[in-house]
């Protein structure tokens, strides 16, 4: 940990994108789990979700990253599913 | 040497800006001190300043912005007074842990309610524990060089800490006092080009504002503002001798009055030191060892200088123009003793409130101060340690 002789003047991060080191994922109470079988891969859920943390390849949607998911149910709540059927589902962690 | 020329408070404050010349100057109106805009904002329609004038909805939203232009890499400065401070005050603290270096005139006045226009330090004296620098100002003179020799410390790159250069609200800001300007080319030079610190708008080197520190790390970002504040003393003295150079009028951490051979002295900030001088000098030719201590640089406070300037003393009167409720006593007298609170010899020292509002001081008041703290130098107790005076009852 630095001593206060050694902290950037008023706290100002100068390296981009280091909110990557700081791990969000054991904050969450609710975990999202993904049904591909559901899926019609609108992306809403990756339009929605306020941490990056639903990646996508080629236009399709995969799995999510749960170092960075707090488990906020966002995308649980806008994905329309495939007939009515959800592919994302809220799950309590370690139920 | 520059000629003599008449000159309000707020006139001196809007001329130093415009000689500082900054990128960015956000504000919202509100006596007394939106003349400071006023003025200044002629500077810029008639192109005399480059400056880009932000007329926000509220101080709350003025302080912001100032806080986003500085952050950009701008130099920036503003003006407000009273409810206008008060409703900055969130954005104080954001400015000054930013280390953003904004500059700010403010004009003293009472805080509401009962809702008063009047003069009094309990707007600025509210903010001082919010880590900008303070500096106060006797008269329109002060507030001109005050103001002008805040850009060069706040944007000092060992401080980077934004500046409030107070006046007395009316009192200073809109009488008219005789007062002379500086040389003009020779003050662009003082204050110098703006040197930024991390700009926003590098993009080539991006940055983030504003990260959430919490209980592993923001200890000592208390610890190393404080640290900075401890070098500004020297830089404010150091500021002010080369100023001297360039004026012909130096200015350190304070003004001592025929204090040095003195027996009883007052301590007193702003306006009413003009006042208390006068009286001093009357008392000098009775033969009374009278003094009078102006602190200037009120934050931070120079404990250990003014320690050494009042210790001598047999008694003193610390005299301040707003109260502290609840703690006692008023907020420069509470520092006056605790920066001599751990010597073994030290004067008796007592406390009036005065001037609320924009109640006039008069030397009368002066006056009885004075031959109290002569008879309390003779032995006399004190009756009452701190006391309203200029009050009905």
């Amino acid at each position: 940990m630095k001593t206060w002789h050694e902290l950037p003047p008023g706290a100002v991060i100068t390296e981009p994108g280091s909110s990557r080191n700081f791990k969000t994922g054991s904050w969450r109470s609710y975990k999202p789990v993904w049904n591909e079988e559901n899926c019609i891969h609108c992306m809403l859920c990756w339009v929605y979700c306020p941490d990056m943390a639903v990646k996508a390849e080629d236009g399709k949607r995969c799995e999510f990253d749960y170092d960075f998911c707090k488990g906020c149910g966002v995308c649980a709540l806008e994905c329309p599913g495939k007939k009515g059927v959800k592919a994302i589902t809220m799950q309590e962690e370690g139920a | 040497m520059t000629k003599m020329i008449a000159a309000t408070g707020n006139e001196a404050i809007a001329n130093a800006m415009r000689l500082a010349n900054p990128d960015v100057c956000s504000a919202y109106p509100i006596t007394p001190a939106t003349e400071i805009m006023h003025i200044f904002s002629g500077y810029a329609a008639n192109g005399e300043v480059s400056t880009e004038m932000l007329l926000a909805e509220s101080e709350h939203s003025a302080m912001s912005a100032c806080i986003g232009a500085a952050a950009a890499g701008g130099r920036v400065a503003t003006a407000t007074s009273s409810q206008g401070l008060a409703l900055m005050w969130e954005l104080l603290f954001i400015a000054s842990g930013m280390r953003l270096p904004i500059v700010m005139g403010v004009c003293n006045r009472a805080l509401s309610a009962p809702i008063n226009i009047g003069c009094d330090h309990s707007d600025s004296m509210g903010a001082r524990d919010c880590g900008w620098i303070q500096l106060y100002s006797e008269n329109s003179q002060e507030a001109f060089d005050n103001m002008l020799q805040a850009f060069r410390i706040a944007e000092h790159m060992d401080v980077r800490l934004p500046i409030m250069v107070c006046l007395d609200g009316f009192i200073t800001s809109h009488s008219i006092e005789s007062m002379r300007w500086v040389d003009e080319s020779a003050a662009r030079a003082f204050v110098g080009g703006y040197q930024q610190s991390i700009p926003l708008l590098d993009i080539a080197k991006p940055a983030s504002y504003g990260p959430l520190i919490l209980s592993d790390m923001y200890m000592e970002y208390r610890k190393a503002h404080e640290q900075i504040m401890a070098k500004v003393p020297q830089i404010v003295q150091e500021v002010g001798a080369e100023y001297g150079k360039l004026s012909g009028r130096s200015y350190g951490l304070f003004e001592s009055y025929r204090l040095e051979d003195a027996e009883v002295a007052i301590v007193v900030m702003s306006s009413a030191a003009g006042t208390t001088k006068d009286v001093i000098d009357r008392y000098r030719e009775k033969g009374i060892r009278a003094g009078l201590l102006k602190p200037r640089l009120y934050r931070p406070f120079p404990y250990e200088e003014i320690c050494r300037a009042l210790q001598h003393l047999k008694a003193v009167a610390v005299l301040d123009r707003s109260d502290s409720f609840g703690a006692s006593f008023g907020p420069l007298y509470l520092d006056i003793v605790s920066s001599l609170c751990n010597q073994p010899q030290k004067p008796v020292i007592i406390n009036k409130i005065f001037g609320l509002g924009g109640r006039d001081y008069m030397p009368d008041q002066a006056e009885h101060t004075l031959d109290e703290l002569i008879r309390i130098a003779q032995g006399a107790p004190v009756n009452s340690v701190k006391e309203y005076i200029g009050v009905r009852g």
